[in-house]
């Protein structure tokens, strides 16, 4: 479904990604973990067109999209959650979800907003609040929910679980498990490495913008250099 | 004594409520790209001139309005197009300075297409002076705060209820977040060019009857709504429109009271002290965290 190969991004003179070879199949979870400034931030902001890429290519279902501008790839079926949540601070929760659903207004926006509300409860009882008085893991809820409103097939998810209290990142992967058994392929960007691996179907890890590893979820987390680096055994 | 205060009073409002609207224009393009139009007055201008001349021309009162308004959002547009994005990865200063430049350009062409000259328009509904508690009135001051006030009700009315009006919103709290949810926020400033050159207009045609305009009129009108912007908080859609009012009536009645010649003098008072003593304005955000 998604084909990353060769792929490399600046900020300036300093390469942040040097040749990532990355594969995602439909309906997979695929993990991407690395320490503090791998690029792990650079390659899915890459994917979603908002940083500039200076060589390689991004394939998304067949269709080479390394040079379709960034407001397009969500109308292609690619949404991202970005680092640090990024909800619309001063706009009430239930706008933030009708500009998730930007790209395919219609009258079926109203009822993915019900369903969103059923999946996040919390969201509808601040329905009319602004965004930026959420807490945390309630931002962190309503800009994945956020996400899902443009019906993604490719979910980007980076550090989801970032500042959160345990309590909190246990349920924001139990919705990531429920996303990907309903079918969406997602990419999961982690330091959390154990809890990403433990869900993943494959893993990379990435080390200053190159990819070092690969294999499935439950091998990296076997993985001696995995454990020593990235899972503090 | 009540009476003459009133009268100030309500030539203050009057102007107050151009103020109101070009401090909307810079607002509203300042959200969507922390640029200041300096252009903002040009369309006040332009929208004057405009339906000056169309009306000269032969055209009914309405067909003049209504054109006008086209033409100057559409020289908006084009202001953002040609000045304003081709210099996107600049610094925000010197796209500032950009602005300034199609300013005087624009300034220079009105004077090429019509002249030096002061230009008339009728008034909407006659001249006759209304009485209101010993001030009067004129009925076109009447339109100026009636048109006014339904475009900021429109103005508010966009911003909330409709799904662009939040895009634009959103792009000006957060770019990257708007972009990720497929809002193009190129045109997004485009749009915000166009509205702001639309606001200017309205404005610039509804005060014309009372003032007169010329090539040069956008000068200090595009000046005295920086002012409204800035005493509001820049930004601040409500802080502007009561940064207009109070620019305008203050200007009024130090007109009436101390003098008419520091009439202009009394904006860049309110100016320099905003900037010196509350740089964020009546409504504006306290810190960095600025949207
Ligand atoms: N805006 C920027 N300008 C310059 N360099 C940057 C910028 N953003 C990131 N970098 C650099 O690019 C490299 C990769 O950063 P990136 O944010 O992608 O890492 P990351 O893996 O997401 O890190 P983290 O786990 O902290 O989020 C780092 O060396 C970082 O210093
Ligand atoms: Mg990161």
């Amino acid at each position: 479904m998604l084909e990353i190969s060769g792929l490399t991004s600046h900020y300036g003179r300093i390469q942040a990604l040097k040749g990532i070879d990355v594969t995602v199949n439909e309906g997979e979870l695929v993990a991407l973990v690395g320490a503090n400034g791998a690029g792990k931030t650079t390659l899915l902001r890459c994917l979603s067109g908002v940083q500039p890429v200076s060589g390689g290519t991004i394939r998304f279902e067949g269709r080479d999209i390394t040079r379709v501008a960034g407001e397009d790839r969500v109308r292609l079926g690619i949404a991202q959650v970005p680092e640090g949540r990024q909800v619309f601070g001063a706009l009430s929760v239930e706008d933030n979800l009708r500009l998730g659903a930007y790209c395919r207004h219609g009258p079926d926006v109203e009822a993915d907003i019900k369903r969103m509300y059923a999946q996040f409860p919390i969201l509808k009882t601040k329905r009319n609040q602004a965004a930026g008085t959420l807490s945390g893991g309630q931002q962190q809820m309503l800009a994945l929910a956020r996400a899902l409103m443009s019906h993604p097939r490719l979910l980007l998810l980076d550090e989801p679980s970032m500042g959160l209290a345990p309590r909190l990142v246990a349920e924001i992967f139990r919705i990531i498990e429920t996303l990907k058994s309903e079918g969406t392929t997602i990419f999961l960007v982690e330091q959390n490495a154990y809890a990403a691996l433990a869900i993943a179907d494959r893993g990379y890890v990435l080390e200053t913008g190159q990819v070092v590893l690969v294999d499935s979820g439950t091998q990296l987390l076997a993985n001696d250099k995995v454990k020593e680096a990235y899972l503090g055994q | 004594m009540f009476a003459e205060f009133l009268q100030y009073l309500l030539s203050g409002i009057t102007v107050g409520a151009i103020y109101a609207l070009a401090g909307l224009g810079f607002a509203i393009i300042y959200n969507s790209s922390h640029v200041i139009n300096f252009a903002q007055g040009e369309f006040i201008m332009i929208g004057g001139m405009a339906t000056s001349s169309l009306v000269a021309a032969g055209l009914p009162l309405w067909a003049a309005v209504l054109l006008a308004v086209v033409i100057t959002m559409l020289v908006g547009v084009a202001v953002e197009f040609f000045a304003v994005r081709p210099a996107r990865n600049a610094d925000v200063v010197a796209v500032i300075i950009i602005t300034i430049g199609a300013s005087i350009f624009l300034r220079g062409l009105a004077q090429l297409i019509w002249d030096k000259e002061s230009h008339a328009l009728p008034s909407f509904s006659g001249d006759a002076p209304i009485h209101l508690l010993g001030a009067t009135i004129v009925p076109q001051s009447l339109w100026v705060i009636g048109v006014s006030f339904l475009s900021i009700l429109v103005l508010g009315w966009f911003f909330n209820r409709t799904l662009f009006g939040k895009a634009m919103l959103a792009t000006a709290y957060n770019r990257l977040a708007a972009q990720l949810m497929g809002i193009r926020v190129k045109r997004v400033l485009t749009a915000s060019f166009g509205m702001s050159a639309i606001l200017g207009a309205i404005g610039g045609i509804v005060i014309t009857p009372i003032t007169y305009t010329n090539y040069e009129a956008g000068v200090m009108l595009g000046l005295k709504g920086f002012s409204a912007a800035v005493l509001g908080g820049l930004g601040n859609g409500l802080g502007a429109v009561v940064g207009g009012l109070i620019v305008g009536i203050a200007e009024s009645l130090g007109a009436g009271y101390i003098s008419s010649s520091y009439k202009d003098a009394i904006a860049f008072v309110i100016i320099l002290f905003v900037l010196f003593f509350m740089p964020n304005g009546l409504f504006g955000k306290r810190g960095t965290e600025r949207v």
